[in-house]
């Protein structure tokens, strides 16, 4: 059957059109694999909240949300790729705050990702205290901002009494949680520190819905059940060395001489072990994050493995 | 309204309705509240933030380029196609024809708006599985957005009753551009003294005021809006619109349509 002209045209403007599709993509294909970097994945074009509001026609929002997306798959992606370098998320979320005050993930996040030093967070302590008090200043009402500057001055200033102060304004609030006063007190008295330290994971871990810092908490929590259990353990060591003037040999012999019952094993269910010098170590430390003791001498804290939080 | 400002309003309507770009823009607007959804996904605990931010700009900005678009055109289409002398010759006056227009344009634009807040409050829906007592002041975000398309489209219906359609879209835009930041003016005159003080707070009061209209982020967060603001918004929107109205009437009387 012969074609007509029009056909004919069509015919070829199809196959052009797909062929053209298909190279222009083979093209960008092969640019990505060219660049190191996709472009604009570490480029923060417009870092003036002011600017970009006035850009926004008003629509702040809508680009508050952008930026908190681009913050949480910066923070993503620099995990995953190992790099450590996370310079561009302090200033992601100072944009996200100013355009959107009351975005309160976003200080959750600065509060629990800024401060940790890398790899696990961008070792930025003051960025996350001046990013916890502006969302106390725009949100006087959140218990959970109170708490987060807290948290901060407790594990990142070791400043007891600041840290006391702001769990008792969190405390005082009308909607507030019940860990709040006894946070104030234990930090007044400074006392207590893995108990005090295990109530801030678990009210971490219990007031958050986010997944990625659900898992942070639950590990830090394994980590301080076994520095606690290293200690004591350490302890009953000292207690058995003392008592017949050698050290044990191995875990039964402390058994025997009633100090344990039973084999003592680490939150994973690996039994801890005894050196020949008397310190107690974990048996696999790669899979029990963030530990500071039970550690060979010189092991430096292990950290989670790097997966993209989203 | 008298009969014949109805059926003008009715026609165009009617004519806006068939206007396939009309479909095309409502229909990029339930994909975007789709987009809104997997936006939320992506990112952490605000879900339901991008999906109220996402869908209420979507339908704001949408509404405003359907409101200028079809604004600008509403006189020169009509002149174009010779229609208008036939309805001029029918008893219609001019002032007629103006605000049968503006009351098509914005009946338009209301159902416009109708369907792209039932795409909105569908996304909420799925994101939240259920309506919350909150999620009453997005109601009010979207009646503060038709306020804002009557302002525009009485804005574009006055440029276009004296100027070109290209230009008229250019100087429609550009009131819009600058009633958004409207604050941003009001500002700068309260730090400006002497004659440049005044100056600017004219011009801060004349030109639109759409930032008072824009509660997208406040609703979004479920904090509610003063009733006070709602009524101040209502009877600032309708005597502005009135205004540019008058405006087009003014000019368009005194056109020469030969």
């Amino acid at each position: 059957m012969k074609m007509s002209a029009t056909g004919r045209v069509n015919l070829v403007a199809l196959a052009v059109l797909f062929c053209s599709l298909a190279g222009a993509m083979a093209a960008l294909y092969a640019m990505d694999r060219t660049r190191r970097q996709p472009v604009g994945e570490d480029e923060l074009y417009i870092s003036s909240p002011r600017v970009l509001r006035r850009m926004s026609l008003g629509y702040t929002g809508l680009l508050a949300d952008i930026y908190w997306t681009r913050a949480v798959q910066y923070f993503g992606e620099q995990h995953h790729g190992n790099s450590g370098d996370f310079r561009l998320l302090a200033p992601l979320l100072e944009v996200t705050t100013e355009l959107d005050p009351k975005l309160l993930p976003a200080y959750e996040f600065g509060a629990n990702f800024l401060a940790p030093p890398p790899p696990s967070g961008a070792g930025l302590p003051g960025a996350a205290l001046s990013l916890t008090k502006y969302g106390i200043a725009h949100n006087p009402d959140q218990w959970r901002l109170y708490y987060n500057l807290g948290f901060l001055y407790y594990t990142e200033f070791k400043d007891y009494a600041k840290a006391a102060e702001a769990f008792k304004q969190g405390a005082a609030l009308p909607v507030t949680n019940e860990f709040m006063p006894i946070l104030a007190a234990r930090m007044a008295q400074h006392a207590g520190e893995f108990d005090t330290a295990r109530m801030l994971w678990v009210t971490t871990y219990q007031s958050t819905k986010e997944p990625s810092i659900r898992q942070n908490a639950a590990e830090h929590l394994l980590a301080l059940q076994v520095d606690e259990e290293v200690t004591q353990l350490e302890q009953v060591v000292e207690r058995y060395r003392h008592q017949t003037g050698r050290l044990p040999e191995s875990m039964g012999d402390l058994e025997r001489a009633g100090f344990i019952h039973g084999t003592p094993a680490d939150p994973k269910g690996n039994p801890y072990q005894l050196t020949m010098d008397g310190r107690i170590e974990v048996q696999n430390p790669r899979i029990l994050y963030f530990i500071t003791k039970g550690l060979p001498p010189g092991a430096s804290p292990p950290q989670p493995p790097r997966e993209s939080s989203r | 309204m008298n009969s014949r400002i109805g059926s003008i309003a009715f026609n165009t309507f009617r004519e806006a309705v068939r206007d396939r770009v009309l479909y095309n823009l409502i229909a990029f607007v339930l994909l975007l509240s789709g987009a809104a959804i997997l936006v939320g996904e992506i990112s952490i605990d605000i879900e339901r933030l991008v999906v109220i931010n996402l869908g209420l700009t979507a339908v704001s900005l949408f509404g405003v380029v359907i409101a200028i678009f079809i604004g600008i055109g509403l006189v020169s289409k009509e002149i174009e196609k010779r229609t208008l002398y036939t309805v001029l010759s029918r008893s219609v006056r001019r002032w007629e024809f103006v605000v049968g227009k503006f009351f098509g344009l914005t009946g338009t634009l209301v159902v416009n708006t109708a369907c792209m807040a039932l795409g909105v409050f569908l996304a909420l829906l799925y994101v939240s599985h259920k309506f919350e007592r909150m999620d009453e002041w997005v109601l009010v975000a979207l009646y503060f957005i038709v306020l804002q398309f009557f302002i525009v489209c009485a804005l574009a219906l006055f440029f276009s009753s004296f100027s070109t359609p290209l230009m008229s879209a250019v100087f429609t835009f550009a009131l819009f551009v600058i009633g958004s930041l409207a604050e941003d003016l009001r500002g700068f005159a309260r730090i400006t003294h002497g004659l440049g003080g005044w100056l600017a707070t004219g011009i801060a009061y004349l030109v639109p005021n759409f930032s008072a209209l824009n509660v997208i982020s406040q609703v979004a967060h479920g904090d509610g809006v003063a009733g006070r603001l709602i009524l101040y918004n209502t009877v600032y929107a309708l005597l502005y619109s009135a205004m540019a109205i008058s405006g087009a009437v003014l000019i368009f009387q005194r056109r020469n349509l030969k």
